[in-house]
């Protein structure tokens, strides 16, 4: 097998791997996890390196020539987000061994762990593929395997968290494939590149613009565009730490891919985009979310839930970013979804470390954990001042690209939004800082750090989160490939 | 349970293979004609559930146990996925069946039927699966697992 495979092994590998783990005992199933995670990792740094390089790679399921047959294609843009995906999913598994066991039981171990692969293989297949109809395959089976991972959950809270994400979920995945259904009445086509060269023939029909709107709305409900958002405190809150930090890195960010991959390279060429007001509809919601989700996020007791919150404040800032609608700003965008995955990533290993050993996260039980988990707290402070924005963190990097692309359009009162709404998160963290370092510990609480292993995969993110804030060759100068990918068209 | 009334006993044992062998009809024509792998497996599920009904799960579960079952649900989507790493590994593309025989429609016919039999395997251990699940829920009175 030469690496000319590379892109369907890239979702063959979990894909199959996760009947391997259902079939093999439950306690090689984590092993199969990582293994099976950090060999993706590597497929995908291969096929993006080859992107790079080399330009678009276009790869034809079955043999069959595209259009007709399914076409992975991957271009600067989607072998950016897999390597997101991939990467997360590797540090998350590796991450994930003591938490499982301890949140999901031995007995079921097997189960989550396979659930977790099929969610990996969906959400890379939904990046890989330039097939529409492709892409809603792939969005069900990593949306069915996440609502199991959320069932999972101790609490049995989780069960209606998880019932509820299925039924938004799956309004979400039937509107995108009515609209799906609508384009291919009338380009008679599913092929992405192919749909992209044949809407401007059909776009001033009814048609045309009602799969638009389906399109819209259904995306926007698995990405969690402000007012769709409300299935996802809950699953983020209750969910298994393994699940809440995998989902959050990555599945609102695949959806915000699809947002940009239909309405940039499909719909571009047709200028609908621009027609039907999406860019300022798609403003005003994201400044709603930044600023609504986060004052909600203010007055939350439990940590988790107030990170969900949180979550929805800065998927605003991506979707601002495609709002805006200058390079920059698009840009800033989709560093933004690299970024937000990284310290949200760690934000939710790290309380899934506190979690370990305490149970539930609530601001009262943080109280002296500055003391007692020192390694923990340190590692949430710095992740938390990147959610805010501070300089030398990625937080800064894509907030001074969003500002820069308002400056462009000349909107002084967008930068100063900007500014204003990242002071938001100083408030919620601060609490959370408060709590662990300056209220005495209960005298009587034996509690001690974290394991080895789950403090060094969570600090992997934390380290990223500096890391990149402070060299952003890799990040920024790939995401405006990708921008100027996604701009073009195909 | 309705195992006391003979003649249904009887008519479900009378039943039992003309359904099984329908099933097999079904499966083998799938892939030229209406059918495959999915209607056989929902048939033969169906079979197994028409003699669970009658003769309680604990007879079901001796002839089909819940282990086997639930080895099916993942043994058919390995199938299914393997017979398209073969054509990878016969040098083509993933999912590209013309290469498991000399002539491509040969190779074609092959892969299908492959791939319709872990589909087969993979939808009745499923139905059952759920069926199980639920018919020994209501039996013990609580999850049973």
């Amino acid at each position: 097998m030469s690496s000319l495979h590379l892109p369907a092994l890239l979702v063959v590998v979990p894909l199959l791997s996760a009947p391997l783990c259902a079939l093999l005992p439950g306690r090689l199933s984590w092993f199969v996890a990582v293994v099976v995670s950090l060999a993706t990792l590597a497929i995908t740094w291969a096929v993006h390196d080859r992107v790079l390089a080399e330009g678009v790679i276009s790869y034809m399921i079955g043999n069959w020539p595209s259009p007709l047959g399914i076409e992975y294609r991957i271009d600067e843009a989607n072998a950016f987000v897999l390597l997101l995906v991939a990467g997360v999913g590797a540090v998350v598994a590796l991450w994930g061994r003591e938490s499982v066991a301890a949140e999901v039981g031995r007995r079921q171990e097997r189960w989550y762990w396979t659930m977790y692969l099929l969610a990996l293989a969906g959400l890379l297949g939904v990046t890989i593929t330039g097939d529409a109809f492709n892409v809603f395959v792939f969005l069900e089976i990593s949306s069915l395997a996440s609502y199991v991972l959320i069932g999972f959950g101790r609490d049995r809270r989780a069960l209606t968290a998880a019932y509820q994400y299925l039924i938004m979920g799956t309004i979400g995945a039937t509107f995108f494939v009515i609209g799906v259904g609508l384009l291919y009445t009338m380009t008679g086509t599913l092929n992405m590149a192919d749909l992209a060269a044949r809407l401007p023939l059909v776009e001033e029909t009814r048609p045309v613009h009602a799969a638009f709107a389906f399109l819209v709305v259904g995306i926007s409900l698995k990405l969690a565009l402000f007012p769709l958002h409300l299935w996802l405190p809950n699953a983020y809150a209750y969910a298994p730490s393994v699940t809440t930090a995998f989902l959050s890195a990555t599945a609102t960010k695949v959806a915000v891919y699809m947002f940009l991959r239909f309405f940039l390279s499909i719909f571009g060429g047709a200028e609908l985009f621009e027609l039907l007001a999406l860019p300022d509809i798609l403003l005003v919601l994201s400044l709603a979310a930044i600023f609504a989700a986060s004052t909600v996020a203010i007055f939350q007791s439990d940590v988790k839930r107030m990170l969900a919150y949180s979550s929805v404040a800065q998927i605003g800032y991506i979707t601002l970013g495609i709002g805006i609608g200058t390079r920059l700003a698009l840009t800033g965008g989709i560093v933004h979804l690299f970024n937000h995955a990284v310290m949200k990533g760690a934000l939710f290993l790290l309380l899934g470390g506190i979690a370990y050993r305490i149970g539930n996260v609530t601001l009262d039980r943080l109280a002296g954990l500055g003391r007692r988990m020192p390694v923990t707290t340190a590692g949430i402070v710095i992740a938390g001042l990147s959610l805010v924005g501070t300089p030398g963190t990625v937080g800064f990097v894509s907030k001074w690209y969003l500002a820069q692309g308002a400056l462009e359009r000349g909107w002084w009162w967008l930068v100063a939004l900007i500014v204003v709404g990242s002071l938001l998160p100083v408030v919620y963290l601060g609490r959370v800082i408060e709590a662990a370092y300056f209220r005495p510990a209960p005298a009587d609480s034996a509690l001690h750090e974290a394991t080895p292993q789950m403090l060094v995969t969570a600090w992997i993110l934390v380290v990223a989160c500096v890391w990149f804030g402070l060299d952003t060759s890799l990040t920024v100068d790939v995401a405006s490939r990708a921008a100027e990918a996604l701009w073009r068209g195909q | 349970m309705l195992h006391d009334s003979v003649i249904l006993r009887v008519v479900v044992k009378l039943l039992l293979p003309p359904i099984l062998l329908y099933a097999l009809y079904v499966q083998a024509h799938g892939e030229y004609g209406p059918g495959g792998g999915f209607q056989a497996g929902v048939t033969v599920a169906a079979a197994m559930i028409l003699y669970t009904l009658i003769f309680g799960v604990p007879e079901a579960q001796r002839v089909v146990p819940f282990a086997v079952v639930r080895t099916m649900v993942p043994l058919g989507v390995l199938i299914y996925g393997g017979v398209g790493i073969v054509g990878l590994m016969l040098g083509s593309h993933y999912l590209d069946y013309t290469v498991l025989a000399a002539s491509p429609p040969d190779g074609n016919h092959i892969g299908v039927v492959l791939v319709e039999i872990g589909v087969f395997v993979t939808v009745s251990g499923t139905m059952l699966s759920i069926f199980y699940s639920f018919s020994s829920k209501i039996e013990d009175g609580e999850d049973a697992d």
